[in-house]
């Protein structure tokens, strides 16, 4: 017998008891202590078939293969460079994770990316404690000019909207280019700049509203 | 000790958690029986009072030094104790030379509860002048080799060098640390009991291996009228209120037993 | 005795805890025990700095407790204190097995609490507001953490001792607790107590916890709730 104790979309916080089943299982942010799962962390339910899981409200970026992240070069290595990424280890690209064949005998690393550099890049993997870039893909890029602002990474998802709905009614709008870091660094370049840290600051604030697209919209008709 | 640090620590461990689920231990003795305790006192000859305790490997000295100086405002009338304790790197390899950390303080500030909230020194018979001038007595702690315990060793250590403490003699202005003749006024002998859990299973007196992998820890403190006079848990494991009131229980006999060794 | 403000010996002080009150921390509580007041700030897990503090195997969790100078009649000497150094300790011990330190090994998560008011009941305030700072701050915890003290005046026990309440009691006895597992995480005690009232006390105190689980969860739930 199984018995949801929390609906779906019901906010949870850590210790909240979801489900007691053994026919359920443990996603993301939930852990089974018994006959039952329990949250990890405040946030919302999420069943899917038979997993239960968490989306979490708040906490730092947890890195994930395939995520594209904005990070600052903190360290050149002779065999690629450390990245900060605002989560809870640096990264590292590797100088196979570079576009171009570098010959080190004849290049100095920091020509290519230099100290304080920020790169829009690709996670290729994780290890326990290590994480690894690369700019092998086709939204990786150097960034030279624009701006920076940072979000909680937790609502990164409402900032992209479904299938890019809100990130799309927002670059249209503002005539922006916006390149999102799902470690909540955003940067954006373009017209109505001060537009979009407005709509971000919108989102951040009221993350978990329903019509969050209208409430966007309206402000940036205004 | 050599071979011990950071080597084969996982493999103690299991080893050590296998023991506990028999409920044995790894030198063989009972959950409740401590190692050989030895008692010495006025083993230092500047100290006003002084006492060596071994328990097994671990032994800890106490010094009672015995000054003149000013009551706490809150309490004029009453004098002065205070408990330090050092971890001197001659005792183990993890201890380092410097101010005391926090596990130092820790040890120093439970037996502090213990000598204190216990009332083993009448401090109302060591005021000179109200607010003004009253007897310092300072204890403390010096480990000489850590192999476990700690904290029982101190605090029996403590209260045995306290009771053996004479107070040099006040002429004028002047303390004459030639001449002790009185004693200390001491009423009680409070002893604190200490526990580790494994896995599941409580010892008492944990030597050092049993400390390493232990999760948690929890001293008790008895007056002579098998009051509680101070509870302290350590480690980061956590304790249910069944274990606390079986620690309780069995800490009470064993502190009878181990009162019997201050003289 | 009479209890100070009226209250009744299983009562708590009035209790205000609020989640998310500085804007810079990942995660940060107030909880207020009366005229005692704590304010909790998380940041982490971050990256952690010096690099020999890592730990190969688990987050390092960094305690800070500090009393304000002017949290007390007389002022508070600024900088560390053998009984903020334990408390530290202590508190990092009962927070400690709440979280999921495994998770993010090498990283750290620094609380720090400072305590504005003192009244007594400091270091239950001040672990009671940094639990709700953790949950804010999104960290993986298996349980919130529950703190409280209780004492014995006039033959009665009193529950969350202040002010002079706690110059008069037989004993101080605080607790952190784990209401879910219902397990105790921070045991101190000092006084004079027969073994048979230390029983009562701690039953006393879970009661007390068990009732600021409830005000901790409904301000979590007030900061994160749809309106």
């Amino acid at each position: 017998m199984s018995e949801l104790l929390k609906k779906d979309r019901e906010l949870v916080i850590p210790g909240d008891e979801i489900i007691r089943s053994m026919d359920f299982l443990p996603g993301k942010n939930c852990f089974r202590e018994g006959n039952s799962i329990y949250t990890k962390k405040i946030g919302l339910v999420s069943v899917n078939r038979r997993v239960i899981s968490v989306i979490p409200l708040s906490g730092v970026y947890i890195p994930k293969a395939g995520d594209m992240v904005l990070g600052e070069v903190i360290d050149i290595q002779n065999n690629g460079w450390v990245i900060d990424i605002k989560s809870v280890s640096e990264a590292f690209l590797p100088l196979s994770g570079v576009r171009e064949f570098i010959d080190t005998s004849k290049t100095d690393l920091s020509k290519v990316y230099g100290m304080g550099d920020v790169v829009y890049a690709k996670i290729s993997g994780t290890g326990a404690t290590s994480v690894y870039l690369t700019m092998q893909d086709s939204r990786s890029r150097k960034l030279r000019s624009g701006r920076v602002v940072k979000m909680s990474p937790a609502k990164v998802p409402r900032l992209i909207g479904k299938e890019g709905s809100m990130i799309n009614l927002i670059k249209n709008k503002t005539n922006c280019m916006i390149s999102i870091g799902q470690n909540g660094l955003v940067w954006f370049e373009g017209e109505k700049e001060s537009k979009v840290i407005d709509a971000i600051g919108l989102i951040e604030r009221e993350a978990v509203v329903d019509g969050l697209t209208d409430k966007v919209s309206k402000l940036l008709e205004g | 000790m050599v071979g011990k640090v950071g080597d084969g620590v996982i493999l103690q461990k299991q080893y050590l958690l296998n023991l506990a689920s028999k409920g044995e231990r790894i030198d063989k003795r009972k959950p409740d029986e401590y190692r050989k305790i030895v008692v010495e006192k006025d083993v230092l000859g500047k100290a006003e009072g002084s006492a060596r305790v071994k328990i097994g490997e671990t032994e800890v000295i106490v010094g009672v030094k015995i000054d003149i100086g000013e009551p706490y405002p809150d309490k004029p009338d009453d004098g002065v104790m205070i408990v330090g304790a050092e971890f001197s790197p001659v005792a183990s390899p993890r201890f380092e030379a410097g101010p005391p950390d926090e596990n130092a303080i820790e040890l120093a500030r439970v037996v502090d509860r213990g000598i204190r909230e216990s009332g083993v020194i009448d401090t109302k018979k060591l005021c000179i002048k109200k607010g003004e001038r009253v007897w310092l007595v300072n204890v403390d702690i010096h480990i000489l080799n850590h192999s476990g315990n700690l904290m029982d060793a101190a605090a029996l250590a403590a209260v045995t060098a306290l009771w053996n403490s004479k107070m040099p003699e006040l002429k004028g202005d002047k303390l004459n640390y030639e001449k002790k003749t009185k004693k200390l006024p001491v009423k009680f002998k409070p002893i604190t009991i200490t526990f580790a859990r494994i896995g599941e299973s409580l010892f008492t007196d944990p030597n050092l291996d049993e400390e390493n992998v232990m999760d948690m820890r929890l001293s008790v403190a008895f007056k002579d009228d098998d009051n509680v006079c101070a509870l302290q848990k350590g480690g980061i494991g956590t304790l249910s209120l069944e274990e606390i009131e079986k620690m309780i229980e069995t800490a009470i006999k064993k502190s009878k037993e181990m009162r019997k060794l201050i003289a | 005795m009479k209890r100070l403000n009226g209250r009744k010996p299983g009562e708590l002080r009035p209790v205000v805890v609020k989640a998310g009150v500085i804007e810079q921390a990942d995660g940060s509580a107030l909880v207020s025990m009366g005229k005692t007041t704590a304010v909790a700030a998380v940041y982490g897990p971050a990256i952690l700095h010096p690099r020999r503090l890592q730990l190969s195997d688990r987050t390092f969790l960094k305690t800070v407790y500090a009393m304000a100078p002017f949290s007390t009649t007389e002022r508070v000497r600024p900088g560390r204190s053998r009984r903020g150094t334990e408390i530290c300790m202590v508190t990092r011990h009962a927070l400690e097995p709440a979280l999921f330190l495994e998770e993010n090994p090498k990283a750290g998560i620094g609380v720090y609490i400072d305590i504005l008011q003192a009244d007594s009941g400091t270091r239950t305030a001040g672990i009671n507001a940094a639990s709700v700072a953790l949950a804010d701050a999104g960290i993986s915890m298996r349980d919130l953490v529950t703190s409280v003290a209780v004492g014995k005046v006039d033959g009665e026990y009193f529950l969350d001792l202040e002010g002079e309440e706690e110059d008069v009691t037989k004993c101080d006895l605080p607790i952190a607790y784990m209401p879910r597992g219902k397990k105790i995480t921070l045991l101190q005690m000092d006084g004079d107590m027969p073994a048979k009232d230390i029983k009562e006390l701690l039953n006393l105190a879970v009661k007390g916890c068990e009732i600021l689980y409830e005000k901790q969860k409904q301000a979590l739930k007030e900061r994160w709730l749809v309106k």
